[in-house]
């Protein structure tokens, strides 16, 4: 990588994989990407591309079993993340790196108030008494924006609208002040006008703070407008990574470019029809040989059908997993 | 004022009320059978607790003279073959029943808690394993083990309450690892796992609360339970040794040898056992049905 900077986050070679045996799942397979420091990384891809199992791999947070890394290191401000133990680990989680789920609904807990929950990472990693944390929670709920913070600290999540709770939960986020934010699809589950709201809110705040983010999302507007580099991910790979601009002005995987066409544009011909990708992502248990893009892509050749393409550079800071793009086959 | 308006203010006056009086109210609005179980249950608890005050004669107060007489004002369940007041000692016998229902009721709810959460959230091998432990358990008649226990151990107050806290506790346990196994999914769960909180932190602060309803009905449930269990080996002579009144002591002493010349000798105590129990199950019932949001609104 040509960040000039040693990287917050170094993601290298991960593979992770579901269940033993024949029916055993690569879910991850191979990843490796870097978030720099205040850098945004959007990582892209369709459900079950992986990117959500990366993620909790980052924390460790896989389910195990069935769940485990097989191999390959996380390194954290030059630790390997892997190689911690359990509670080194839970030193690390909701301190120095923190993580907002897609469905704010169902992530704060019924039967405890909004304040003791955004209080909680206080109290377990400052090990401040609960009136404290309290107080600092009441600051935290005031700085995602919320007014009359007094008594929201009392209310109950039922008592909030899906907006409220995502800044609920991003103010949870930013309790310790973390060093790196991973916000998994953190409004899928959102009116589109909250949306932007939410996103904006969870930028500035990290901007303000020098705290990178890692922002999955299957959303590529949302990739345009925050991400300052992009993790394209399909069946477990990353198939194209680039600066955002970048991307968006010269995608090289035909995936990328597969995603971008069906993704309605205000400025295009707006008379056109949208390009949908044929087919269905593959059974992540019976990858094919080659390239795992291969069977619905329409330029794909022999070669891509019998062996892997690996990830080349085929630009500035751009590298893709493409036959096409591979100097050698031209 | 609009009729919106009243049903505004009518709202608020039900918001603004204490929690437990809410739901208090909802108890006896839509389930009154419940309701009515609970005031008997109450009345069980207090009659227990006040059985030295309330009694008109000392449980083991003999009066040759009385022998054997019908219930009447003086004697209200009638008298035994010495002459001991009925009603005095079914009072003693259910304060007894009482101090030995809600002590091993609450230890074994609190034995099923300990194993249900941990195997139910820890899960893998050691799920596998403790849960082995408990079916073994299970598969035996209760009674059985029970007997073959108290011989070991011989009778007496404190030995029967733990054993009978450790037999419940441990067929319980299946329950509440139910219940944590559901909870443990649910995304709040992950999210606290993702700041950081510890095994014990989760357990305690996050998973009892959500499954505070179905702990509150086992325990609600087992009262009764234990209550018969413990009669049933009183009864067999391995429970409370005599004089002590327990219920299962009256139904076999005097009650089963008397029965042809005085019937209320075992009517009674027998009574006294079939209502509390049969109470504490219709209000443990009821209690489930207004704690579990999704039996909300069925009757």
């Amino acid at each position: 990588m040509t960040t000039a900077a040693k990287p917050l986050l170094s993601v290298r070679n991960l593979v992770t994989r579901f269940g033993r045996g024949r029916g055993a799942v690569t879910a991850v397979d191979d990843v490796s990407f870097d978030v720099g420091v205040g850098e945004t990384v959007a990582i892209v891809g369709e459900s079950g591309s992986g990117k959500s199992v990366t993620a909790l791999s980052i924390l460790r947070l896989i389910p195990s079993p069935p769940g485990r890394i097989e191999s390959g290191q996380i390194l954290f401000e030059g630790t390997d993340l892997t190689k911690l133990s359990e509670r080194e680990i839970m030193e690390i989680r909701g301190n120095r790196i923190a993580m907002i789920f897609q469905e704010p609904m169902s992530s704060l807990n019924p039967v405890l108030t909004v304040g003791l929950q955004v209080a909680e990472p206080i109290n377990v990693h400052r090990r401040k008494p609960w009136d404290a944390a309290l107080g600092t929670a009441k600051q935290l709920l005031g700085r995602v924006r919320m007014s009359d913070t007094e008594s929201r600290i009392r209310a109950y999540p039922h008592q909030f609208s899906g907006g409220m709770r995502q800044r609920a939960m991003i103010a949870m986020a930013l309790a310790c002040e973390p060093r790196l934010i991973i916000a998994d699809e953190p409004t899928t589950a959102l009116d589109v006008t909250v949306q932007a709201q939410i996103l904006d809110l969870l930028k500035d705040l990290a901007q303000g703070s020098r705290c990178s983010l890692i922002l999955i999302t299957h959303d590529l507007g949302v990739v345009a407008r925050y991400a300052d580099r992009v993790v394209v991910m399909y069946a477990g790979r990353v198939v194209e990574q680039a600066p955002a601009h970048e991307l968006y002005a010269n995608p090289r995987h035909p995936y990328t470019r597969g995603l971008m066409a069906s993704v309605p544009r205000l400025d295009g011909d707006t008379s056109k029809r949208l390009v949908p990708i044929d087919g269905q992502p593959p059974n992540l248990a019976r990858l094919p040989a080659g390239c795992a893009f291969a069977p619905r892509c329409r330029q794909a050749t022999e070669l891509c059908h019998r062996e892997r393409p690996a990830l080349t550079e085929t630009g500035p800071q751009h590298q893709t997993a493409c036959w096409l793009e591979a100097p050698a086959h031209v | 004022m609009t009729a919106i308006e009243q049903a505004n203010a009518a709202l608020d006056q039900e918001e603004r009320r204490h929690p437990a009086l809410q739901f208090l109210g909802r108890l006896f609005r839509e389930k009154p059978f419940g309701a009515a179980a609970g005031v008997l249950f109450l009345i069980f608890v207090f009659a227990g607790l006040f059985a030295d005050v309330l009694a008109p004669y000392g449980f083991n107060e003999i009066n040759p003279i009385q022998r054997l007489k019908a219930p009447s004002w003086a004697h209200l369940f009638g008298t035994d073959n010495l002459g001991r007041d009925l009603f005095s000692r079914c009072l003693y016998g259910a304060r007894l029943s009482v101090i030995i229902g809600f002590s091993a009721a609450f230890l074994a709810t609190v034995i099923s808690v300990l194993i249900g959460a941990l195997t139910g959230y820890i899960g893998g091998r050691f799920d596998l394993i403790t849960q082995r432990f408990v079916d073994a358990y299970m598969s035996f008649p209760e009674l059985v083990i029970l007997i073959a226990v108290v011989s070991v151990v011989g009778p007496g107050m404190p030995q029967i309450i733990g054993v009978l806290s450790l037999a419940f506790g441990i067929a319980g346990s299946r329950i509440i690892r139910g219940a944590v196994v559901s909870v443990r999914e649910h995304m709040y769960v992950h999210a606290s796992q993702s700041i950081g909180a510890s095994t014990s932190r989760i357990l305690w602060r996050h998973i009892l609360p959500n499954i505070m309803p179905p702990i509150i009905v086992l325990f609600t449930t087992r009262v009764g339970a234990v209550i018969l269990v413990e009669s049933g080996l009183s009864f067999l002579g391995l429970g409370v040794p005599p004089p002590a009144p327990t219920w299962g002591g009256l139904l076999s002493g005097s009650g089963r040898t008397y029965m042809f010349q005085g019937p209320w000798l075992a009517l009674a105590p027998g009574l006294c056992l079939t209502v509390v129990v049969y109470a504490t199950n219709v209000f443990g019932d009821a209690l489930r049905d207004l704690l579990d949001p999704r039996m909300r609104g069925s009757r």
